[in-house]
């Protein structure tokens, strides 16, 4: 084999991997329960493409190639495991789906909704289920993971492991859940794809690859969730809310690198198309009856993109949209987020009033965007002090160093303003 | 659990900064003090003067060593620490990611053998 076919054969099982893989694992995990298993024999059967290919050539099905690796050492291994008893009717069970896999090769069942239920399972906790999902159906490294959600990679993996061996153990289920308790249980699997897309998008210049994919794969997750449950009013509205956010990221640093805030963005660098793509996907969310979360949020930044048409955005719309969500999810977050909109509206020392309400919960000492907006509220209420010292606490628990540079910046600029 | 964050960061790039650049660098390391301190977080911290100030004590065979600067050379030098308390690794990290050192170099963090 020369070194280009080598190359061309690990690209085309590659390729195959990105494609299939977390439907080839969402298939062997949904009949074995065991999500490791599924993995291991899937990294087995691509290792034993990357051998057979080169001299076999590439089979016509791939998938199908792979799956049938796979099932050969998910048997392999639960012959190695006599000790469990019913490692017999198992074995019998996997063999039955190898024949019916065999034969309906070209069309591998897509079972990457059910396994998405597994990974956020009541039982599985609730910091691991946007991680667990990036691994089973994305295929992700725990290394990538860890970075992406600034955890310690040994402590990562040791996460995963467990939450597998906790789906495996406590046999949890890999299917939809009932009709009475899917939307419930659809807000955990939303809730981990959003957990994903957020990490993603904190680093909004898309300086690390690694962070603008994982950005990247939580609208992936949310799109295949749309098209596997079309008529759930929370996917589409979660699926609109990303959109709406990935439509600004060419907007969000200037020239130099440094980080834009949504009001002073320019409109003309939002991406339309993804804009006009969520408007459609949010009034079908909204035909749906059911109004959750998620197209609540998405509604708020359909509210900001009418500034691209207007020149302003609907500051009334926005104000009234958060009240419905903090009646909703009662979080600190929508608070503060309305306090800002309520600025526009009655001004900063209104504003101001309503994050005085907040400053008795501990919860905030740390949260930098409760400081962020007190620093910019007090400094347009003319609180020159306070918000000297609010600046100072939001630059001190910012990680992201442009708009920790930016706030410096602001805080400079106020300085400046009042010594004139 | 108490963890010492170290700074490592390229010292000859720190030290050809615009003063400009260092007073930015500086006001952003008060503020995160100032945050460390709020959180209840923080025990202590301190700059450290570049490694040609340093000084290597040695004793073998009796006999004393003393050589000038820095231990071990390397593309990026410690050249600062924060000593926190906090209730596990992650928030360990997530301090780490805050400091502004972070974005410029390697923060090690290392968790301290309790006694």
């Amino acid at each position: 084999m020369s070194r280009k076919d080598g190359e061309n054969v690990r690209e085309a099982a590659e390729k195959v991997a990105r494609r299939s893989y977390g439907k080839l694992v969402a298939f062997l995990a949904a009949r074995t329960g065991d999500v490791a298993g599924a993995e291991d024999a899937l990294s087995d059967a691509f290792a034993a493409a990357l051998s057979d290919w080169p001299s076999s050539g590439i089979p016509d099905r791939p998938e199908a190639w792979l799956m049938t690796a796979a099932l050969r050492k998910v048997i392999d291994a639960s012959r190695r495991q006599r000790r469990s008893e019913n490692a017999a009717a198992h074995q019998r069970l996997i063999a039955e789906e190898l024949n019916a896999a065999a034969k309906h090769a070209q069309e591998i069942p897509d079972d990457r909704l059910a396994l998405m239920f597994a990974c956020a399972h009541p039982a599985i906790e609730p910091a691991i289920r946007a991680p667990l999902t990036l691994q089973t159906v994305l295929g992700f490294d725990a290394a990538t993971i860890a970075s992406a959600f600034l955890v310690s990679p040994a402590a990562m993996s040791q996460r995963l492991v467990r939450a597998k061996n906790k789906i495996k153990q406590a046999g949890i289920p890999f299917r939809l859940p009932e009709r009475a308790e899917l939307r419930e249980r659809l807000d955990a699997v939303l809730d981990a794809i959003y957990a994903a897309f957020t990490e993603g998008w904190s680093d909004p210049a898309g300086t690390e690859a690694r962070r603008r994919n994982l950005a990247e794969e939580g609208i992936w997750l949310g799109r295949l969730v749309v098209m596997l449950l079309p008529n759930e009013p929370e996917a589409l509205g979660l699926l609109a809310l990303m959109l709406h956010a990935e439509a600004r990221r060419g907007a969000r640093r200037n020239a130099y690198g440094e980080y834009v805030p949504l009001a002073e963005q320019d409109t003309a660098l939002w991406d339309i198309s993804l804009i006009d793509e969520a408007e459609v996907l949010l009034s079908r969310a909204n035909g749906l009856g059911a109004t959750g979360r998620y197209q609540l949020e998405a509604a708020v930044q359909s509210a900001h993109a009418v500034r691209r048409r207007t020149g302003q955005s609907d500051w009334h719309a926005i104000e009234r949209l958060y009240a419905a969500l903090s009646a909703l999810t009662n979080s600190p977050v929508v608070t503060i987020n309305r306090a800002v909109a309520l600025a526009e509206i009655n001004g900063a020392a209104a504003a101001l009033a309503e994050l005085d309400a907040l400053a008795v919960d501990d919860r905030l000492a740390e949260y930098q965007p409760y400081w962020a907006a007190r620093a910019e509220l007090s400094a347009r209420a003319g609180k020159i002090g306070a918000a000297d010292h609010a600046y100072e606490r939001a630059i001190g628990l910012e990680a992201n160093p442009a708009i920790r540079d930016f706030l410096q910046k602001r805080r400079t600029e106020m300085h400046r303003r009042e010594n004139f | 659990m108490q963890y010492l964050l170290m700074i490592y960061q390229n010292e000859a790039k720190m030290l050809a900064a615009s003063q400009e650049t260092v007073s930015q660098t500086m006001a952003a390391y008060g503020a995160y003090t100032e945050a460390m301190k709020k959180a209840g977080v923080y025990l202590g911290g301190n700059r450290l003067k570049p490694t040609a100030s340093a000084s290597n004590v040695r004793v073998t065979d009796g006999k004393t060593n003393v050589l000038d600067g820095p231990y071990a050379e390397t593309k990026e030098q410690l050249g600062g620490y924060y000593l926190i308390d906090v209730p596990d690794l992650d928030a360990a990290l997530s301090w780490a990611a805050r400091c502004p050192g972070a974005s410029r170099g390697t923060m090690e963090v290392r968790p301290i053998w309790p006694v």
